[in-house]
């Protein structure tokens, strides 16, 4: 790639996301099994609309598109900056056991705890950040490096994917409740969800800007970041614990959402370079894009059946990204 | 002044060991640490500039504890380039360079101000990079990519400079460009530069000063004149080889076992 080239895709990419941006939003608000025109959308917020419209929109759709929106751009930001830190094309958040730390939590509280089941995003957040900290502090020996990391996090997630196997092979009776949480989607999600995962959501997101820096550090290794005068160890610890905190916020609510963690910032980083001053904005806002995209066709082009979006993101998602790959001849 | 003293470096890494490492190394001199492979080089290399810390002993860099240091002013004043090509982020040439000036940045800050852009800018030119400012790291060879981290290296605007093998990987001609450049950097900024060097030949010839070690030891130090002898050779790397200088460079013509003549029978 040469410098023009990548500077007029910095450029076409600052003007499409936007406007791509409010495009999926307002087709989201729009389409539906039932159609909302924009006029209609415009008098419910700003005039009196018709009461169904007005209860579709405000009640249903609008929270589930803000949901999508925080999902997208948390589990993009984090996939990115795990990207940086683990100096690794394939990490994501599942790798520091945000998956499988918050799956766990959610089977144990849907399958074992029914009773609490409203707690459930609580549980998975917490579960998400107890175990990417027990994965770190695994992986420290006089400090920590990207494979360390990554080799703990392997060893951790095998073991709690073997617990989580086994409640359900044993309560195999009740698995039903918990199936669609772990295949991801953002059905029956509203005003609940939204109050619950906001606040942490846009703090997150807010302090992933301030991660730009240390994670260009990070992108030239450990010893020229340490030769440069940085805390290696800390920012890398403080960078874990932020991707971890974006990803668990958004896998609380939305269930084990795949792929935008991975391929979002992956896609981005071949467009417009690795400078997190791009990549990450770039990549909170396409990941915001895809999951609201995925999120009206899964509940609109199926009807009645509303796919779960974490397999049809896949399905979307993977052959482009393979198509991407063979045109840059990576794959 | 010295720039670098060690007193009782030990390190203790499963077998290998450095053994009470005491040493002294000039200020505003090139000096080169040589020594056959596993020796221990590139680790005290590393102990000076704080990338490993040691079992024991003491490192003062510029008559002062290096611990004593804080991490950013440590960096003002020892910069490195390490032996690991780490991956470097794909940025342009510019983009990269600035990269050295972070030692003088603000916590979270990401802009340069005019000084940093000055000093980039003299450090492009120093190392002949200005040409390639916006190109993309990568794009260019590796002589080139070694040269833009020289410049990285002299934006951090330090007295002392640490290298770690800088030629390996190099075609002899961009060897000699960048020992060439070393030595001019050198004497434009006085700057103290410290590299561990495999070609004894090069290190001789664009050196002040040598260290020569083996197995975790200081064997020798000296000017390269003085230093280098059959006798070194033998001590150090275990070859027979006579060494000539011409014009203050030096020949080392090894005695092999066979003769060049029983070859060339062999093969008539």
């Amino acid at each position: 790639m040469t410098i023009q080239k990548r500077n007029l895709r910095r450029k076409y990419i600052s003007i499409i996301t936007p406007i791509l941006f409010i495009v999926v939003t307002f087709y989201s608000l729009t389409y539906g099994p039932v159609s909302i025109s924009l006029a209609e959308i415009w008098h419910v917020f700003f005039q009196d609309g018709e009461s169904i419209h007005q209860k579709i929109i405000i009640d249903v759709r609008l929270p589930r598109v803000i949901i999508g929106i925080l999902v997208g751009g948390c589990l993009a930001a984090s996939g990115a900056l795990l990207q940086g830190v683990m100096k690794n094309p394939l990490a994501d958040p599942g790798i520091i056991g945000v998956s499988s730390g918050a799956g766990l939590a959610a089977i144990i509280t849907m399958v074992l705890l029914p009773q609490y089941s409203f707690l459930l995003p609580i549980a998975a957040f917490i579960g998400a950040l107890i175990t990417s900290l027990a994965i770190y502090v695994l992986a420290w020996d006089r400090g920590t490096s990207p494979v360390k990391i990554i080799l703990a996090g392997v060893a951790i997630n095998a073991l709690l994917g073997a617990v989580m196997n086994g409640i359900m092979v044993v309560y195999s009776e009740r698995v039903q409740a918990v199936l669609p949480w772990l295949a991801g989607g953002l059905t029956g999600r509203g005003w609940f969800h939204l109050e619950f995962m906001a606040p942490y959501a846009i703090i997150s997101i807010i302090l992933s800007f301030f991660a730009i820096k240390p994670a260009n550090l990070l992108l030239l290794g450990d010893d020229s970041a340490k030769l440069l005068g940085q805390k290696v160890e800390v920012q890398r610890f403080l960078l874990i614990i932020l991707a971890s905190l974006l990803a668990g916020v958004a896998v609380s609510v939305a269930g084990l959402v795949g792929f935008v963690g991975l391929v979002v910032p992956h896609i981005i980083r071949i467009l417009v370079g690795d400078d997190y001053t791009f990549l990450l904005p770039f990549s909170i806002v396409s990941g915001a894009i895809l999951v609201v995209f995925a999120d009206t066709v899964a509940r609109s082009w199926f009807d009645p059946i509303e796919l779960p979006v974490g397999i049809l993101l896949a399905c979307l998602g993977a052959p482009f990204f393979l198509i991407l790959l063979r045109k840059r001849r990576i794959l | 002044m010295k720039a670098i003293q060690t007193k009782g470096i030990s390190l203790k890494i499963d077998k290998f060991q450095l053994d009470n490492i005491s040493l002294s190394i000039p200020s505003r001199k090139i000096t080169s640490i040589v020594g056959p492979n596993g020796s221990g080089k590139s680790t005290l290399l590393k102990i000076i500039s704080r990338l490993v810390t040691a079992n024991d002993g003491t490192v003062y860099v510029q008559n002062k504890n290096a611990k004593n240091y804080k991490t950013k002013e440590f960096a003002k004043t020892i910069a490195m380039l390490p032996q690991s090509k780490d991956m470097l982020p794909n940025v342009t040439v510019r983009e990269l360079i600035s990269f050295g000036r972070e030692p003088y940045k603000h916590f979270l800050s990401n802009r340069l101000n005019e000084e940093d852009e000055e000093i980039i800018d003299a450090a492009m030119k120093m190392t002949k990079t200005t040409k390639h400012e916006n190109r993309l790291f990568y794009s260019l060879s590796g002589g080139e990519q070694q040269k833009v981290r020289i410049a990285m290296a002299l934006a951090q605007k330090t007295d002392i400079l640490l290298l770690d093998e800088p030629t390996t990987f190099l075609d002899i001609a961009h060897q000699y460009d960048l020992m060439e450049l070393l030595q001019q950097i050198n004497e434009k900024y006085n700057m103290t530069i410290i590299m561990v060097l495999h070609e004894l030949q090069q290190a001789a010839a664009y050196s002040h000063y040598m260290i020569a070690m083996k197995h975790g030891n200081i064997i020798e130090c000296g000017v390269p004149e003085k230093l280098l002898s059959t006798k070194f050779l033998h001590d150090v790397y275990e070859i027979d080889a006579r060494i000539l200088f011409e014009d203050g460079f030096p020949l080392i013509i090894p005695k092999t076992r066979r003769k060049q003549n029983d070859y060339c029978n062999e093969h008539n």
